[in-house]
């Protein structure tokens, strides 16, 4: 269970993240959505305590993200951020092998490969695993990344738009990968989405964003409604059922 | 090739410098004249060592390959330190005239300095490598411009007396700090090895350390009061050189083509050793004392520092 509680953060004066309230359930996925600029970013940043923030509380099953360990908390819950520009001379291999340093502090013992092998094949990345970062293409290393994260094997999995840089089918490949996570391991997911049509058909729960603020929160459903979604991107955009899912028609 | 064996060559050349530079021509008063040679070796090997070692820990804090201490103007800010001590305190003073107590404080300065830099250019968001560069042109100019200022107001006699002390270069090595800065060395290395295993990780970059439970910020304020320690005794024993840090780390780093800090940092002092003690053989042998080797470092070093500018921009 993840806990916010009147969270803020200011840049410059003008706040970014404006009194944030959520608590997030466990296995689940939960999709951050919201325009550019909405905070949704921060506000996963300092979940996962790679930036401060200025008010607030943050726990994660009960415990105060701030007075948790450093060690202890990246083995239970672990963030990718959009921007991977690693300049390392480092193969697939190499880059999802780190995900276990919080276990191995650099000295990876049999059962930490067990896990490396186990997300690369999750990942479906074992023919390229000895190819090196920058021969890859931009949806193979988002994958890679991806890996590396599996393989820290942390209860919560924070991503920031992952899907970026991804065509269609690996885009899907991913969604669908990460509700296997969910269904199958019991991984909690939070996730920052630009597609509200990604959203709306792999989330268990949404959480709408504009100006820092919480515009509206709960189930995909609830959230997934013209007037919800007029408030949060000021236009109109119409929701057909398709099959059962919600897909909204904004073009 | 493995990294083992390129280390291990590296190595080998740079006993066999080494040792090439000790024994060549020996003759005349063996007794006199071996001792001297080997005690700038050692004083040679000791900076060579630490400018690459700090080298390669600073590129890996900043997650760059062209800011080095040096470039950010640390070397300059020691020769800076050293006159403002004659400054304040006079050449005859207790703390001028023990070099030991002299070389102490300055180092002291120089950490409390690196906590400064820390502060005001490490701790904010994130920070353009061009915006850090320009404030370390600027900075090293400055501290440059101060210390010949202040050099300018100090008694012509006490200058006298210092600049042979404060002054170092390559053909005069500040042979009477080797020994202490032995032990300095040796003691930063052992408080560095408790932050080893962090640097593979951390060269992945900020956000990624931090997620794989790196205390990010501790460590890098410890490492920089290392490389200040380290630079400090460099350019104590041999003065400033600006480029080399630069170059023998990215040449170590092209050689090794690795991501690994036990290869990089062992191939760097390596490589550091080769260019310092065998170009001091050349400069010695070859050009007779013509030119020296900073001046041959730098050429060479500034050249690289440029294209690896046009490069970094290019992939930019």
């Amino acid at each position: 269970m993840v806990d916010i509680k009147n969270v803020f953060k200011m840049y410059n004066q003008k706040k970014v993240v404006d009194d944030v309230s959520i608590s997030i359930e466990k296995g689940t996925i939960t999709s951050f959505i919201g325009p550019n600029g909405a905070g949704k970013s921060t506000l996963i940043s300092m979940i996962s305590r790679l930036i401060a923030k200025d008010d607030g509380e943050i726990t994660i099953d009960g415990q105060d993200i701030m007075k948790t360990k450093n060690n202890e908390l990246a083995k239970k819950i672990s963030i990718l951020k959009q921007s991977n520009s690693i300049n390392l001379k480092l193969t697939i291999r190499e880059l999802v092998a780190f995900g276990r340093f919080p276990y191995s502090q650099g000295k990876l013992r049999n059962e930490d490969w067990v896990k490396v092998d186990e997300a690369i094949r999750y990942m479906e990345l074992g023919e390229i695993q000895d190819k090196y970062l920058d021969e890859l293409s931009g949806g193979q290393r988002q994958r890679a990344h991806i890996a590396m994260v599996l393989a820290q094997d942390t209860e919560y999995i924070l991503l920031d738009e992952p899907l970026n840089n991804l065509d269609m089918r690996h885009s899907v490949q991913i969604m669908k990968t990460l509700r296997k996570l969910v269904d199958e391991l019991g991984k909690t997911i939070l996730l920052v989405i630009h597609d509200i049509n990604f959203a709306s058909c792999y989330s268990d729960h949404i959480v709408a964003l504009k100006d820092g603020k919480i515009i509206k929160q709960g189930r995909t459903c609830d959230v997934i409604d013209q007037c919800v979604l007029k408030d949060i991107y000021d236009m109109d955009i119409e929701i057909q059922n398709i099959d059962d899912r919600k897909i909204c028609v904004y073009f | 090739m493995g990294y083992k064996k390129k280390t291990i060559i590296l190595a080998i050349i740079a006993i066999l410098l080494a040792m090439l530079y000790i024994f060549y021509d020996l003759r005349g008063n063996i007794g006199y004249i071996l001792p001297r040679r080997i005690i700038k070796v050692v004083a040679i090997v000791l900076t060579g060592g630490a400018i690459a070692f700090s080298t390669t820990i600073f590129m890996t804090i900043t997650n760059n390959r062209i800011l080095t201490p040096s470039v950010l103007g640390l070397d300059s800010l020691y020769l800076l330190v050293q006159t403002f001590i004659i400054f304040i305190f006079g050449a005859n003073s207790l703390v001028m005239m023990s070099s030991n107590i002299n070389y102490l404080v300055s180092i002291g300065i120089m950490v409390l300095f690196s906590l400064l830099l820390y502060r005001f250019l490490f701790r904010g968001e994130k920070n353009n490598i061009y915006f850090l560069l320009l404030i370390g042109m600027i900075l090293g100019t400055f501290f440059g411009s101060f210390t010949d200022f202040m050099q300018v107001l100090i008694d012509p006699n006490e200058f006298m007396v210092a600049q042979d002390r404060m002054f170092a270069s390559v053909n005069n090595v500040n042979t009477d700090l080797v020994y202490i800065s032995i032990i300095i060395i040796v003691a930063a290395l052992i408080y560095f090895m408790r932050f080893y295993k962090y640097l593979d990780v951390m060269a992945l970059g900020k956000e990624h350390a931090v997620n794989l439970g790196v205390p990010y910020d501790y460590i890098v304020k410890r490492l920089l009061v290392i490389v200040a320690i380290l630079i400090s005794v460099s350019t104590a024993l041999i003065g400033p050189i600006t480029f080399l840090g630069l170059l023998v780390v990215n040449v170590s780093y092209e050689l090794m083509k690795t991501y690994r800090h036990f290869y990089v940092i062992w191939g760097s002092v390596f490589i550091s050793i080769i260019a310092l003690v065998g170009g001091q053989f050349v400069v010695e042998k070859i050009f007779t004392f013509d030119t020296t080797i900073s001046v041959i470092i730098n050429f060479i070093g500034g050249v690289y520092f440029i294209y690896l500018l046009l490069k970094e921009n290019k992939s930019w």
